[in-house]
């Protein structure tokens, strides 16, 4: 029955003069998340509002579900479309419309009208209190809140008249691509896709690096982290995953360095490589799905160890989170049933039966310095030989 | 250079198979019901296959029946022959090393209220004709005992069992599953006294999809999947006809020479164990020699996480698997290893060698040799 949806966007609206920018982004964005969906759909910005109208037939629970994909929008509203032929017309499609939705259901309701074309005979409150008489009529469970109701009946006179009831809610933050390209490290936790979804909603395009160690961890984790990538990128766009094979340098540091500062030392040089990426390739920052104290190397001492290496911001937006609430949102974004599969990474293969949790900083720095022999020719070599692969 | 020492998990199609198949789906594509000349040729590939399985096992043509592979032979024997027999009694017997084929029906008759007895096996991974004895009682109806254990390739005494079976007033039906033994064993379920018997297409070097299972004629069983009775409606379903093709065409080839193929089996098998044997800190094992599978061997490796070393052959083109491919999407410790009382921390540390006529003298060399390479550089990595 709906033929359109009126988009409603949050924080976009208070963006001033730059105003512009985020809206064609976030219609740019629109536009590529409804081509594969089946219809044609037209996208038009009108008075601070962006419509979605389908020419024809489309699928509607598709096209809703991609629009709840695109970061920025706040509320997707399905729209009802008909001719203005005068208020008796209007009447009769907006009695129909409460018939078709509600049918006889006891609810308070209200109407809202915005008059935008000025042309109409009736102003806006004369259409309120005018229509909210007839469906009082029609619909004897209705009645009237205009406090609190639970029902919020828009009406808009345009050159069509729009009709509307429901907000679907949308993933809010804002338009991709308004804050740049930030590097996500990726592996196939639980975390790190969602630590790059959170970024991402902040309208950042995300690349991501992720640390491959055969024949410690298998072609199957390195699918995994594929399909991971996969599934965020239904809301991020195009990553770029950077595959570096790390066994190498893994197994250089285990022979050099202390045990215990194994997963320290190697995550300062992930953290290096990512950082180099990123450099390379116009990312701005990095991402990572840190969260204190979850494991030993996430501790504030360890977190500032590894910290220590960067030169870039690091975004963790995870840094805080409690697990179930990260776990939340990887069910949400369909990460978490991935990412339970039981596949090695490198870290826990390599990981010391007991790490240092209060690592400082110049010992490790110090540690470090055992590798300097053939370190640097390691890591320009993973660089060199690591595989690109484009996920959409 | 490549190895495929995986061949427990699965076989390569070989080419007459795969050739003969094109053929059928291209040219002789008739439904085998129907009455006009394409089904009557779509029907001569079944029935010729239906006589070659006959032969092979020397038992009657209506004593075949085509099924979409191992898992549904052993489901439909298990469940088809306790549904048939409840009324004479509601007690199974089985051993603790079995496929999830045949263990998993078996769980869900429990919960049925069937009642359920699983047999240990000693170290070697030979289950104990003692517990069987103590185990029948008249209220058995079925005995599902596995011929060749996939893991291990330790061989279970059918004949001992059947006399065993044989000699109670009322027989329960004896199911073996022969999924990893068709092939490289002879097997006569008429004179051994087995009623029925799993074979999967693609362990034979056929495809996949595709298995039988002998039934005995005077067996009692009941359908599982319901349709249009083909198969005299033990096995609804229009037949998959160059599936059906493709099985028989790989019996043949496995059944051409086969006592010089179980031969030169057990000669790979040999030189692989020797070789591994004179490895640092590996186990063989299942039974020795040719009290074992020609075809299946597994080893232990001290302080080496299988899936490592798996994945580390992996990278020389060495195939092999670390438990049974079936059930190693979870990495489960398995139930086998744990019956034959292995070491706790060698289930970890096992992989499974499997041989096919197919594989060459080099293959085994070259998997020795990348053994001897590789387990001493892995090694030096461990938790520390």
């Amino acid at each position: 029955m709906f033929q359109a949806f009126l988009i409603k966007y949050g924080e976009i609206g208070v963006k001033g003069k730059n105003r512009y920018v985020f809206e064609d982004a976030l219609v740019a964005r629109m536009k590529q998340v409804l081509s594969d969906v089946e219809g044609t759909f037209r996208i038009t910005k009108e008075q601070g509002r962006i419509y979605v109208e389908a020419d024809g037939s489309f699928d509607y629970e598709e096209a809703v579900a991609a629009l709840q994909r695109v970061f920025g929008i706040v509320g997707i509203c399905p729209v009802v479309l008909v001719e203005d032929r005068g208020f008796e017309a209007l009447s009769g499609d907006v009695t129909d419309y409460m018939r078709r939705l509600y049918g006889e259901e006891k609810k308070t309701f209200k109407i809202h009208t915005r008059r935008a074309n000025k042309n109409f005979p009736m102003t806006s409150m004369e259409v309120n209190a005018e229509l909210g008489g007839r469906l009082l009529e029609a619909f004897p469970n209705l009645s009237v809140d205009v406090h609190d109701p639970e029902l919020m009946l828009h009406i808009e006179l345009r050159s069509q008249i729009c009709i509307y009831s429901e907000v679907i809610p949308g993933p809010g933050g804002m338009p991709l691509g308004t804050n740049g390209r930030s590097m996500l490290l990726l592996s196939g936790g639980i975390d790190s896709p969602v630590a790059g979804y959170m970024v991402a909603r902040r309208g950042v395009y995300i690349d991501a690096v992720y640390f491959h160690a055969p024949p410690y961890t298998s072609e199957r984790a390195k699918q995994k982290v594929v399909d991971l990538a996969a599934k965020v990128a239904r809301y991020t766009g195009r990553i770029r995953l950077h595959v570096i094979n790390f066994t190498d340098i893994q197994m250089y540091i285990y022979d050099q360095c202390p045990h215990d500062e194994l997963t320290i030392i190697m995550r300062r040089y992930m953290m290096r490589i990512a950082q180099q990426i990123a450099e390379e390739t116009g990312c701005l920052a990095l991402v990572t799905g840190e969260s204190i104290g979850q494991v030993a190397s996430q501790t504030v001492p360890s977190l500032a160890a590894t910290n220590d290496v960067c030169t870039l911001p690091v975004f963790r937006p995870l840094i805080a989170f409690d697990k179930e609430d990260i776990v939340a949102v990887a069910k949400k974004i369909d990460t978490y049933e991935i990412s339970i599969l039981p596949y090695e990474d490198c870290c826990t293969t390599f990981v010391a039966k007991h790490p240092v949790t209060k690592p400082q900083v110049e010992r490790i720095r110090r540690s470090e310095q055992a590798l300097s022999e053939k370190i640097e020719e390691m890591v320009k070599e993973a660089l060199g030989g690591r595989e690109v692969i484009d996920i959409t | 250079m490549e190895a495929y020492l995986d061949n427990s998990a699965t076989t390569r199609c070989l080419e007459q198979v795969t050739d003969l198949m094109v053929r059928v789906m291209r040219e002789d594509y008739g439904n085998p019901s129907s009455l006009h000349t394409k089904g009557v040729e779509a029907e001569r590939h079944i029935r010729a296959a239906r006589e070659f399985f006959a032969g092979s096992l020397k038992v009657n043509e209506k004593e075949i029946y085509f099924t979409s592979g191992g898992t549904e032979s052993n489901n439909l024997a298990v469940l088809g022959t306790a549904l048939a027999n409840q009324r004479a009694g509601k007690h199974l017997i089985t051993t603790a090393i079995e496929h999830p084929s045949v263990q998993n029906p078996l769980k869900h008759l429990e919960s049925q209220g069937f009642r359920v007895t699983c047999l240990p096996v000693d170290r070697a991974g030979v289950v104990s004709l003692e517990a069987l004895r103590e185990a029948l009682c008249d209220e058995t109806i079925l005995v599902s005992v596995m011929h060749v254990n996939n893991e291990i390739g330790s061989v279970q005494p059918l004949e001992e069992i059947a006399g065993l079976l044989k000699a109670r007033e009322r027989k329960p039906l004896f199911h073996v599953d022969a999924i990893q033994s068709y092939g490289k064993y002879r097997i006569y379920p008429k004179k051994t006294g087995i009623d029925l018997l799993s074979i999967s297409g693609h362990k034979i070097h056929g495809p996949k999809g595709t298995g039988v299972l002998y039934v005995n004629e005077k067996a009692k069983i009941r359908p599982v999947i319901f349709g249009g009775e083909q198969q005299k409606g033990l096995r609804s379903g229009t037949e998959n006809v160059p599936g059906i093709a493709g099985i028989a065409e790989a019996a043949k080839a496995c059944y051409e020479g086969l006592d010089e193929k179980i031969d030169r089996m057990y000669q790979l098998k040999e030189r692989f164990v020797s070789g591994v044997r004179a490895l640092d800190g590996t186990t063989v094992n299942g039974p020795e020699g040719r009290a074992g599978a020609p075809h299946i061997v597994s080893v232990s490796f001290e302080g080496v996480r299988s899936e490592v070393l798996l994945h580390a052959l992996e990278e020389q083109g060495i195939y092999a698997s670390a438990g049974s491919a079936c059930s190693s999407n979870k990495p489960a410790v398995s139930r086998t290893l744990q019956s034959i009382q292995l070491k706790k921390e060698l289930l970890g540390s096992t992989l499974r060698f499997s041989f096919s006529f197919e594989t060459g003298e080099e293959e085994i060399d070259h998997c020795l040799r990348e053994l001897e390479r590789l387990l001493p550089m892995l090694r030096r990595y461990v938790r520390r």
